[in-house]
């Protein structure tokens, strides 16, 4: 059984408008292991989302994936049919929604909603189902859980409504979830309890996840390794370590930067100056390259490749910053 | 232009907008294709008495010799009758350029009238506010609470028939959903940061709702009411079918279709037929352009 | 729950009041009351006795306090030219049109909802354009211009369908019905179809533009990365939201389709309510009129607080009941 879960390559998403398509992922590639957690860093508009929604197979028209590899357990998830993906949904890859508000049915029963997530995939009995959810939500920390089952999702507060997004998610032990912002619409002391409730879950039963985040703060407490995004495209890889003592890209150190308890109480917040660029207005050369302290004239037309250490410690920078020095300085 | 007004200080549509709206209806072919129609179908009533072959009120021109007479052929006085003729020899091509006249003018003084009424009612009630407003509005509930055609019916069977009776009985029914509709756009217009700096610059109200808040409720209210045309145009066709409409002696469209009815089970179908399907043109194209505005106007789709 | 209900039957109670001193002082205050109120041709000693009798000779108040004691007992006057109560010949009809009405909404959703998905989740092919565009000219079309259309049609030309009248009936607990009768549904099936015309349009637009708002939500994709099927998603979790406003706007146009009957039932000689009010308007027969109005009204409100009810019933966010600890 091979170590890598999930393997990206060179994908590429984009949008159709009427004057052309724009590509919100421009070639990303990655990968996951068993067991481990990649977190996905970048500004809103980075094309995060969408490379999440691209691996469930998600993206609607006016959204194509248009080349790349998903490699599933070493099967590309772009050639299986309508049905096939929708059997591996729910079951061996799973996702949850940054909004919990409207992740659930306002008129459905909570009980029904956790219950297909079984029933689709399995010929189940209802009331072993129901047992199952039940036990689920247990999991998460719900309190009286029967009771929950037979309520409607506008009952509970959202940070309850995203612990039963993660049960659900959690029902059929998957081998990936995939989980886009869960925690940023929530109240900053839920995050905390979400994230240690998810770490403790994903760890305890060896599921993979791919936490997709705009906050590194986050990624530092949780991850086993990051991949940073700008544009549309990942401009750093490598472990949680290397990234936070040894970041090269430019953008990740103003990241690490722009973290507000890396500063000392009293200074300026740091900023990356400038604002990240919308899908059809990319700037040529280096995306990064108008906002880059470290720009240098072939940044400004020519694209940098990857530059790997091995296959899971790269970057994409022509003049990287210096390694070993950690941020703030 | 060098200079863009900017809308939300002084509260007027821009002008690219505009132009969006008009380039986006163009690039429909149903929409074109609509108001080809409707442009037509004015055009008729319009010159009616110039196109029609024979003046069908003038009793002099009719014989009961050419009565009933089928679509193409020829009268006594080797006239042909296109459309046919009806029951006193009328020819029913004439009659229809006539009737379109008739619904076309009550639709349209009907519509105005009512969001005349309605417009002002619903400016006060939305920026006034307090007792007014409550007082306003449960008047606008109330004659909301009935189907109009009701309310419309047994008015005009007390009052009787008449042109100018149809149009006060349809106002009296159509009024209230404008009220409602601009009330509910001057509400949020009021939050809204021109107003403010009007009532600052020491306006009256009355200047600020006409000429600051009016101008940016029209956009739905340009909509709603082109195809409160059509609606209009259908209501006063059905009240003169059920014999509480215009009279006799000025019939419109549907007391056409009307006056055909007792001929329709003995296979004499022209004399309803034809004015129903001018009817239908005119209400589907009218109500065709409306939702085009409709769609074109949605804020959603302005990119 | 309770509260809820008698605020409404009191609001309901005002309106009719309302509706009652509208319609008395409309009659009152066009025409010469004693010729709206005695027949046309009575004698002049009849009138003089029916003036006396009626009490027209006392102040319009005291007449109209009259009028309402004798409404509330459930008198609304006699028709002149049946000479039976009005209310009763009202009421006589009603099961003709309501059973009218009922198949037409009947009509209308089995052929409205599955139309207006498609065109909901399908808005940019040429299929669900087609389907838009069909229900405006749909509710184009001139009701009776239509109806009279599909007489000439299928009755005259075609001669398959009976060109007026109801059909056999059936007694249903006391109640004349032709539903139920194979007669009674080839007589019913235009002036049905008629009369649903327009609101199937109407269920086509609610369905589709609730088909495309339910779509874009956020549920509906987590439903999908869940991996439920798509026939499930389209019954369970977006049919379910659409059905509340659709459901809504069908009960509050029962009593719009009660008002369009009156045109359904001249065309087709249907012996309802309808046709009885355009009869009575004709002959004018004032108290039937007058009686009409009176009932409709009470019907409407009566409709309007059922469909408040069913709302809250349907959504489970609405809170009619105390909330829940």
């Amino acid at each position: 059984m091979s170590a890598t879960l999930l393997e990206v390559r060179n994908l590429h998403t984009v949008f159709h408008a009427e004057k052309g398509a724009f590509a919100a992922v421009n070639d990303v590639s990655f990968s996951v292991g068993r067991g481990e957690i990649l977190g996905l860093v970048g500004e809103s508009g980075s094309g995060k989302s969408v490379t999440g929604l691209s691996i469930m197979g998600l993206i609607d028209p006016p959204g194509e994936i248009v080349a790349g590899e998903i490699l599933f357990k070493g099967e590309d998830l772009r050639r299986k049919s309508a049905s096939e993906m929708r059997l591996l949904r729910g079951d061996r890859i799973a996702m949850i929604f940054q909004d919990p508000l409207m992740t659930l049915n306002p008129v459905l029963r909570i009980g029904e909603q956790m219950t297909e997530a079984i029933t689709e995939h399995a010929a189940i009995h209802r009331a072993e189902a129901l047992r199952r959810a039940a036990e689920a939500l247990a999991q998460v920390g719900i309190p009286s859980p029967e009771a929950r089952l037979r309520g409607y999702p506008h009952e509970l507060s959202g940070g309850m409504r995203q612990r039963v997004a993660i049960a659900i998610a959690m029902l059929n032990k998957p081998d990936l979830i995939i989980a886009d912002e869960p925690t940023t619409a929530l109240d900053v002391t839920i995050q905390a309890q979400i994230l240690y409730e998810m770490q403790r879950l994903v760890r305890a039963s060896g599921t993979s996840m791919i936490w997709i985040t705009h906050d590194l703060g986050v990624i530092a407490g949780l991850a086993d390794r990051v991949a940073v995004m700008y544009a549309g495209r990942i401009v750093e890889t490598g472990t949680v370590d290397e990234i936070l003592d040894s970041p090269r890209h430019p953008y990740t150190q103003g990241l690490l930067r722009s973290v507000p308890s890396a500063n000392r109480p009293g200074d300026r917040l740091a900023q990356i100056e400038g604002m990240s660029p919308s899908l059809a207005a990319r700037p040529p050369g280096c995306a990064f390259h108008p906002r880059c302290p470290r720009a240098l004239d072939i940044c400004r037309h020519d694209d940098p490749a990857p530059t790997a250490v091995d296959s899971r410690r790269s970057w994409r920078c022509h003049n990287p910053a210096p390694a070993g020095v950690a941020v703030p300085a | 232009m060098s200079t863009r007004i900017d809308s939300s200080t002084l509260g007027m549509m821009d002008t690219p907008l505009r132009a969006a709206m008009l380039k986006r209806i163009r690039s429909r072919p149903t929409a074109i294709g609509a108001g080809a129609a409707l442009a037509v179908m004015v055009a008729l009533a319009l010159f009616a008495p110039l196109l029609a072959p024979q003046n069908p009120y003038d009793l002099t021109g009719l014989s009961i010799m050419n009565n009933r007479l089928e679509p193409g052929s020829v009268g006594m006085n080797g006239v042909t009758y296109w459309l046919g003729t009806d029951a006193q020899g009328r020819d029913m091509l004439s009659a229809i350029l006539y009737g379109l006249r008739i619904s076309l003018v009550v639709g349209l003084l009907a519509t105005a009238g009512a969001a005349a009424i309605g417009i002002t009612v619903g400016l006060l009630a939305g920026y006034v506010g307090g007792l007014v407003e409550t007082l306003l509005m449960r008047l606008v509930d109330f004659f909301l609470g009935f189907p109009t055609l009701l309310v419309a019916l047994v008015l005009l069977a007390m009052i009787g028939r008449g042109v100018d009776k149809v149009v006060l009985a349809i106002v009296l029914v159509q009024w209230a959903n404008y009220a409602r509709l601009v009330r509910g756009s001057v509400l949020v217009e009021r939050r809204k940061e021109y107003v403010e700096a009007a009532q600052n610059l020491g306006f009256s109200r009355a200047r600020i709702m006409l000429i600051h808040i009016l101008p940016n409720c029209l956009g739905p209210m340009l909509v709603f009411a082109t195809i409160q045309v059509a609606t209009t145009i259908a209501l006063e066709a059905t009240l003169s079918f059920l014999g509480v409409g215009v009279p006799v002696t000025e019939p419109s469209l549907g007391l056409l279709i009307a006056n055909g009815f007792e001929h329709l089970l003995s296979g004499e179908y022209w004399i309803s037929f034809y004015p129903g399907v001018a009817l239908l043109i005119l209400i589907f194209s009218i109500n065709l352009v409306g939702d085009r505005l409709r769609e074109s106007l949605d804020p959603r789709r302005r990119a | 729950m309770t509260l809820f209900i008698v605020r409404r039957l009191l609001q309901a109670a005002f309106v009719l009041l309302m509706v009652s001193l509208v319609v008395f002082f409309a009659v009152y205050a066009v025409g010469d009351p004693v010729e709206l109120l005695v027949s046309a041709d009575a004698s002049a000693a009849e009138r003089a006795l029916a003036i006396q009798r009626l009490g027209l000779d006392r102040p319009a108040w005291e007449q109209y306090l009259g009028f309402l004691g004798n409404a509330l007992r459930g008198d609304l006057g006699r028709s002149f030219v049946h000479g039976t109560p009005a209310l009763e010949l009202i009421v006589q009809r009603i099961p003709a049109t309501f059973e009218l009405v009922v198949l037409a909404l009947i009509v209308a959703l089995a052929l409205g909802l599955p139309l207006g998905l498609v065109a909901g989740l399908n808005p940019e092919r040429r299929v669900g354009r087609v389907i838009m565009t069909g229900s405006i000219f749909g509710y184009s079309l001139p009701n009776f211009w239509q109806g009279m259309m599909f007489l000439l049609l299928f009755s005259v030309w075609l001669g398959l369908l009976p060109t007026s009248g109801r059909g056999e009936t059936v007694d249903v607990l006391g109640i004349k019905l032709s539903l139920f009768t194979a007669d009674g549904l080839r007589h019913m099936l235009m002036p049905a179809l008629n009369l649903s015309l327009a609101n199937i349009a109407l269920v086509i637009r609610l369905t589709a533009a609730g088909a495309v708002e339910a779509r874009a939500q956020d549920y509906v994709r987590f439903a999908r990365a869940k991996g439920v099927r798509h026939s499930r998603i389209v019954r369970r979790h977006i049919l379910r939201n659409i059905l509340i406003p659709v459901v809504t706007v069908m009960g509050l146009e029962f009593g719009s389709l009660i008002a369009y009957s009156t045109i359904t039932e001249t065309v087709f000689a249907w012996p309802g309510m309808g046709k009885l009010l355009i009869d009575s308007i004709y002959q004018l027969d004032r108290p039937v009129v007058v009686a009409y109005v009176m009932l409709v009204t009470l019907l409407f409100v009566v409709v309007n607080l059922l469909v408040d009810l069913l709302y809250a019933a349907l959504d489970p966010r609405v809170q009619v009941l105390e909330p829940a600890a």
